[in-house]
């Protein structure tokens, strides 16, 4: 380990209670260390994508510099080398978020893709007309478009779980939909990206299982965000990507049960996911392969390793409970700021992540604007989550989004920055 | 490799007292009964949305009305335009809209033009290209009117997406 590290020890005690410092975190990510506009760098979009620690940023360019050849393919020691990081990676993920194996880890681009293969290669084969696609108002397109070409393509019918006041599911409604007996897989998010918002999960399961349907978990967020255990969330598939949890762009997972994922047709077709080819057909590759067409993104899948020692040496927990402390005080700063509304649930402790917000008087396109000349970078729009804002009746929302290395301080940086707002716009 | 500009941008230059006083007093905001055309934009990345109405005879804007919501540049921007086109034949609305476009991709001269009149106010709005699309929303539309109107002299009110 670097010297210079300011990592806890990984182990059973780094997830003890002891909050974490992000002050000396924030070293481990270079890109914080920078002026904007004249201004050190307050950067509040981590539910959009997260940075990353100069351990993940060092695996990459130590696996190019070092190893790189392509994976399964080469008898040759860079190829063993390439190849050992990738399967490794892949069994790094699955002890991670609590697969029964690797087998069961699929490599995507990210949630999205993973979405679209469940969509494309499990609901082709297995859903005809009248049978029912459960979502919910808070879903980021992602997890809602997929699902509608399937739709289109099946003849499926969408249901909605819908959202109360506070940003919260309405658990009651969904014993009405699953009565019908006909909702054959239900697609949920662990966290809202738009909303913070943490779900019931494992309770939303056991009711949809026991109406004998599915749950594919959108974990976008949740993976990122306190990390995942699929079986104590008891999911059939779990997605999430690797950007928003400190790897780079274009490494995703899709993890699903095994006897699941092997009874699924594939889904692209090409190198890498085939047995045997012949003029006129092919057989499949195992599992994961059969789902993996081409040569992937092998070193995404390293940085993923390395960014999950990252966040399991913090210690997942601690990163959401300092994430907590920083909504805690971020919703009490904004409710005494007049004209202020906010979105999600009231408590910090029902969520994670971010807060949105809008003011009276500023749309949040001149909210984002104003704090970006202040050096302070959050997210003004509809987050992909359309529905979302339809259910508020906002045409955008302005959201400030932390991870494990903000501070207290980027929390008064934003409260500043608003004052701004208040004294061009008024409140 | 091209100098970034790491300057502060003016915030004050952006946001000028006329861009807030139309941003919360809109001119011209409402319905249009007699309209001969109108034409519905949306910028569906931000949700800026407007509805413009003419009343266009023998090729001369009579009557112009908008309704609109979104951000502080959208809404002001389309509010003073509609105070420089009444009365305005449709060549002289489209030398505004092109000088217009030209002040907003950093042609100091247009900046000067009194042609453009209030709207000379959002000459800042150059500095902040993520906000370009903004302040040209209610121009998109008034193109798309003007086209219609020559195309068959009467229109549909089809949401359509701004042009990138
Ligand atoms: C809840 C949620 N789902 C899905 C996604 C899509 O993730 P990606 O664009 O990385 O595939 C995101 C992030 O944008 C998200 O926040």
């Amino acid at each position: 380990m670097n010297p210079e590290s300011t990592l806890v020890p990984a182990g059973p005690s780094a997830t003890a209670q002891a909050p974490l410092d992000p002050g000396a975190l924030r070293h481990d990510f270079p890109v914080l260390d920078q002026e904007v506009h004249g201004r050190s760098l307050v950067y509040l979009d981590n539910a959009a994508t997260s940075q990353k620690p100069r351990q993940v940023i060092e695996a990459i360019e130590r696996y190019y510099r070092h190893d790189n050849a392509n994976v399964h393919r080469g008898l040759h020691e860079l190829s063993r080398r390439a190849t050992d990081g990738y399967e490794g990676a892949r069994a790094r993920v699955a002890g991670w978020i609590g697969a029964a194996g690797p087998s069961e880890v699929v490599w995507t681009r990210g949630a999205t893709e993973a979405i679209n293969l469940v969509a494309t290669a499990w609901g082709d084969a297995n859903l005809r007309e009248g049978d029912e696609i459960l979502l919910t108002e808070m879903e980021h397109h992602s997890n809602l478009v997929p699902w509608q070409l399937l739709a289109a393509r099946t003849g499926a019918r969408l249901r909605y779980l819908e959202l109360d006041d506070e940003g919260r599911l309405r658990l009651e409604g969904l014993p009405p939909i699953l009565e019908g007996g006909r909702v054959r897989i239900a697609a949920i998010s662990h966290i809202s990206n738009a909303l913070g918002t943490i779900n019931p999960v494992a309770e939303i399961a056991r009711l949809v299982h026991d109406a004998g349907g599915l749950v594919l978990v959108d974990g976008a967020q949740g993976a990122a965000h306190g990390g995942v255990d699929v079986r104590a969330l008891d999911a059939d598939f779990y997605v999430f990507s690797g950007h928003k949890m400190c790897a780079p762009t274009g490494i995703g997972v899709l993890w699903g049960r095994e006897a699941l994922l092997d009874s699924m047709p594939p889904w692209q077709g090409g190198g890498e996911m085939i047995s045997l080819v012949e003029r006129d057909h092919s057989t499949w590759a195992d599992l994961p392969h059969k789902f993996e067409a081409g040569t992937p993104n092998i070193a995404g899948a390293i940085a993923l390793h390395a960014a999950i020692d990252y966040l399991e040496s913090v210690g997942p927990e601690r990163i959401l409970a300092h994430e907590q402390a920083l909504v805690a005080q971020t919703l009490e700063a904004l409710r005494a700021i007049p004209g202020v509304r906010l979105f999600g649930p009231p408590r910090a402790e029902d969520r994670a992540g971010g807060v949105s917000f809008t003011m009276e008087s500023a749309h949040p396109h001149d909210i984002s604007t104003i704090l970006d000349a202040e050096g302070v970078a959050v997210r003004a729009g509809h987050h992909c989550a359309q529905l979302v804002m339809k259910r508020y009746g906002v045409p955008a929302t302005a959201r400030a989004s932390f991870y494990l290395y903000n501070t207290p301080d980027d929390v008064e940086r934003l409260v500043e920055g608003l004052e701004t707002v208040r004294g061009i716009f008024g409140s | 490799m091209s100098e970034i500009d790491r300057s502060t941008p003016p915030l004050n230059s952006l946001y000028q007292q006329l861009i807030i006083d139309h941003y919360r007093n809109p001119r011209n905001s409402g319905e249009l009964p007699d309209a001969t055309v109108e034409v519905h934009m949306r910028n569906p990345t931000c949700g800026d949305d407007i509805r413009l109405q003419l009343r266009i005879e023998d090729d001369r804007i009579e009557e112009v009305k908008f309704v609109g919501e979104g951000c502080s540049i959208s809404q002001a921007s389309v509010s003073m335009m509609t105070t420089l086109l009444k009365g305005r034949s449709l060549d002289e609305a489209l030398a505004v809209a092109r000088r217009f476009t030209g002040m907003m991709h950093g042609d100091g001269d247009a900046a000067k033009d009194p042609l453009l009149g209030n709207l000379r106010s959002l000459a800042g709005v150059a500095r902040f290209p993520v906000r370009v699309k903004c302040a040209l929303l209610g121009f998109d539309a008034l193109q798309e009117c003007m086209k219609r109107t020559q195309q068959d002299g009467t229109s549909a009110s089809q949401p359509s997406p701004a042009p990138e």
